[in-house]
């Protein structure tokens, strides 16, 4: 018997209409946990580089956690992996909600999809029996809207359906994959969906999960909720209300926006506006919320409440998490009114809360500019916030521009030219990020920003506070109680660490420090990813329930493989280097790990260098960031030195530096 | 002790709709506790706990599994609360032949929440000790009862009614023939 996973995974081919339950060898699970790591290692073996994302032969895998639907709280991530239509590289995007539990209760540890179906699908898994379906009659239904229609004409209302918008039926490249109260947004994953011609995933499962040693697993899960009400009690003391609690960043009941509107870019992420908060906008702000909220919601087992149900009089119900409050509102430069409006909108036709707004400020920037005219908007009304609805509206269906912002900010620059390439200028990769400007460059964000491998900032940082205290005194109480760390050192980096001065950004944390603090951060990360616990109650917070002291008993007492410390930070960096392999062999090399050009203004291109020399070093990676023969021999990861080699990616002299210098310049 | 009246701990769970945020980790620890052997296994669909959600009608209600019921009732009333509208099933306890709650998935056979009963006892049922929400809470109360008295004297009440609409001879005409047939 298996335990928390079931060992079989689903085989839908859409050309030929084939489904096929496979079993899977344990080994990999051993290997790779399961979740983000057994994606990667799907992906590396049968996705080869040339395939393109929009081609039958690219894969859509939906995939649970390996603890996904055992009783450990919080444990509820679908982890959907495929080759991004925007990035060209492997993009990865989760979701909370109930699909994933859903599914390991159906018998299933992953669904894989290959192959495009001729007409418009969706697939209906109810335990063995599995089918695929017309879906014609859902053409450009809202995403929310086909859940409701498929639950009710299936005549399942405890079925979890997952299921893309018109967005997604369009190719928009940076389409989402809604599921009710969460989504899977970055990487236009709805993208590849759509293009397979599959509107949604049904799930309805009522068979056990296993758990190979009961009573240790049960008494850590009840520490765990201990802890947690423990940390509701005790919010962390010197950090921005937001920050201070457990959870996605609590959007939903915290009121107090001040640090994300004045530290946050509105617009086209160019403004900061340091005065926006004050008495009357708190008091707007937070008439607008209560207004429209109606309940608290949470996520398959868990305490947390980090979303709610949001009724806009005059629009229909739909549910609101995190961040998609502030994206439009500030990309709008409007007010939250306006925000809570449009996002209605927006889930319904599934795209990405982070690229969507962008890329329509961008638009109108472009506008302002006389770079697009007033041909290319031909009706667009005069007001902002019926112009951010109408670029809605003809991005989604790619009609006139439309069609080309759909593209997102960097091609869409590429196609429209005429300049408008500066105008697409916070990207890595091609992809839009977070809508940041700061001052002084910060050494541990540099690194994670240039060498996240999801591309996205929320999905690597956590543990390790975003800034220094200012009072020494508050550092000390801060440490006394920090039982996350995997290594007293880190507390005295925190405990050295000062706003200005000798030991302050950008020198300090020093580089060898700063090394250690990415990769902690990042690691805890990717065993979230890998057993589909929530973030939010692991590698996101400051001090969570969930660390590297206790995931080890929690996977080993669920799971019966025995893993320590050691092991599971072995398994972390296997599923990590795998991922950066999976892109090296797409071409992603040195160059393409950058910043956004202005994130900072104060930037130090010989610190820069020297930090990502020293970090590639560490990660056992060569200079181009190219993983060694070495280190992948280390990670039971041969035969992707072996395709290295024959690729002439790597070489067999590996004194031999490759192609590319260290000193690379840093456009100014 | 004729005459005492007797004292009972009447186990009480005290359901706040409003405060349920719908993570159903009731459903979830539920199940996990009532696995052979305790924990070994979870599957909310054994649960005899079920919260009947809506979340876009912004409908939550933890229901408990009370007792078998071998039809369906006739009755399918409809409630306005708060605006809000339900079907009374939403109330409804019974493991019933109109829905697959309180069933076992497997076999089909009724479930019923038992209040977590076992040796030693549970401070509270899991289900409550799992809400964090604190929409379910737990209290006992102790209750005079005279159970057996009240229920001679209903019978009496009915068995009088019958006798003076039929008759008390054949009244036990009835009984002996019903006795006979076992």
């Amino acid at each position: 018997m298996r335990y928390a996973e079931t060992g079989f995974d689903l085989e839908i081919d859409l050309f030929r209409g084939s489904i096929e339950r496979v079993e899977t060898d344990p080994r990999l699970t051993e290997l790779h946990l399961g979740g983000l790591g057994t994606n990667a290692k799907i992906l590396w073996d049968r996705v080869p580089p040339e395939i393109e994302p929009f081609s039958p032969d690219n894969l859509l895998i939906f995939s649970t956690g390996l603890l996904c639907g055992t009783p450990a709280p919080g444990c509820n991530r679908t982890i959907v992996s495929t080759f991004s239509p925007q990035t060209l590289l492997m993009a990865y995007s989760m979701m909370g909600g109930f699909w994933a539990p859903e599914l390991k209760h159906a018998g299933y540890d992953k669904v894989i999809i290959r192959g495009k179906s001729p007409n418009l699908v969706y697939l209906w898994i109810n335990n063995d029996k599995v089918e695929i379906r017309d879906a014609s009659h859902l053409q450009g239904k809202g995403a929310i809207e086909t859940a409701e229609l498929i639950t009710q004409e299936l005549k399942e209302p405890k079925a979890q359906v997952a299921a893309i918008g018109l967005a997604g039926e369009n190719r928009v490249y940076f389409a989402s994959i809604e599921q009710g109260r969460s989504s899977a947004s970055r990487g236009g994953i709805g993208a590849v969906m759509g293009d397979k011609g599959l509107k949604a995933i049904a799930v309805r499962g009522t068979k056990d999960v296993n758990i190979a040693r009961p009573d240790e697993f049960m008494e850590l899960c009840n520490e765990v909720l201990e802890y947690i009400q423990f940390r509701e009690k005790n919010p962390i003391k010197g950090v921005p209300l937001i920050l201070a609690g457990l959870g996605s960043p609590q959007e939903m009941s915290v009121n107090d926006e001040e640090w994300h509107t004045t530290n946050f870019a509105w617009g086209n992420a160019r403004h900061r506006i340091k005065d926006y908060w004050n008495e009357e906008t708190e008091k707007k702000w937070t008439e607008s919320l209560e207004n429209v909220r109606e309940r608290f919601i949470s996520c398959h087992n868990c305490p947390m409440k980090c979303g709610a149900t949001i009724n806009v009089p005059g629009l229909p119900t739909y549910m609101m998490k995190c961040y998609s409050k502030l994206t439009y509102t500030m990309a709008s430069m409007t007010d939250l009114d306006f925000g809570f409006r449009i996002v209605q909108r927006a889930t319904e036709y599934g795209v990405d809360a982070f690229s969507a707004p962008q890329v329509m400020a961008f638009a109108l920037e472009l506008y302002e500019a006389g770079i697009l005219t007033d041909q290319d908007m031909p009706g667009m009304p005069s007001d902002t916030e019926g112009r951010f609805l109408w670029l809605l509206d003809i991005i989604v269906r790619r009609e006139g521009i439309g069609d080309v912002l759909a593209n997102g900010t960097h091609w869409a620059a590429q196609q429209i030219g005429k300049g408008a390439e500066v105008y697409a200028h916070n990207n890595i990769k091609k992809h839009e990020q977070l809508p940041l400007k700061l001052g002084m460059l910060n050494p541990i964000y540099f690194l994670m920003y240039c060498t996240g491998e999801k591309i996205n900032i929320t999905q690597i940082e956590g543990n390790f506070p975003q800034a220094p205290f200012a009072r020494k005194e508050d550092r000390e109480e801060f440490v006394k109680d920090w039982i996350q760390v995997p290594d007293e050192k880190f507390k005295q980096y925190f405990l050295d660490w000062d706003p200005r001065g000798e030991r302050s950004i950008p020198y300090y944390p020093t580089i060898e420090a700063t090394c250690e603090i990415v990769d902690w951060q990042e690691k805890m990360h990717y065993i979230d990813d890998a057993t589909g616990m929530c973030a939010g109650l692991s590698s996101f917070p400051l001090k969570p329930p969930y660390h590297i002291h206790n995931l080890p008993t929690l996977i080993s007492s669920a799971t019966g493989i025995d893993i320590d410390e050691a092991g599971l930070s072995q398994a972390a960096k296997r599923n990590r280097t795998l991922i950066r392999a999976v892109n090296v062999r797409r071409g992603m090399r040195r160059k393409d790990e950058k910043p956004p050009e202005d994130h900072w203004k104060k930037r130090f291109p010989e610190l820069e260098a020297k930090l990502l020399d020293e970090y590639y070093k560490f990660k056992g990676w060569n200079n181009q960031g190219i993983p060694t023969k070495e280190s992948l021999h280390e990670l039971a990861l041969d035969y992707v030195s072996e395709d290295f080699l024959q690729r002439g990616i790597l070489t067999d002299n590996e004194g031999t530096p490759s192609k590319g210098t260290s000193a690379e310049k840093e456009k100014k | 002790m004729k005459g005492e009246k007797k004292k009972k701990i009447v186990k009480t769970i005290k359901v706040d709709v409003d405060k349920c945020n719908g993570c159903r980790a009731c459903e979830v620890v539920c199940s996990a506790f009532h696995a052979t052997p305790k924990y070994s296994s979870n599957n909310a669909a054994r649960s005899r706990i079920q919260v009947i959600h809506e979340p876009l009608k912004d409908i939550y209600v933890p229901v408990y599994a009370g007792e078998y019921a071998k039809a369906e009732c006739a009755g399918r009333d409809k409630y306005t609360i708060d605006g809000k509208e339900y079907d009374e099933c939403a109330f409804c306890r019974a493991s019933c032949p109109s829905r697959d709650l309180f069933k076992e998935p497997d076999s089909g056979l009724p479930l019923k929440c038992d209040m977590c009963e076992s040796d030693p006892p549970l401070s509270e049922p899991m289900c409550v000790q799992w809400c964090l929400a604190d929409a379910l809470t737990y209290e006992e109360k102790e209750e005079e009862v005279g159970e057996e008295e009240e229920k001679r004297e209903e019978l009496e009440i009915g068995l009088e009614s019958l006798a003076n609409k039929y008759g008390l001879q054949k009244i036990m005409d009835t009984v002996a023939r019903m006795s006979m047939k076992g």
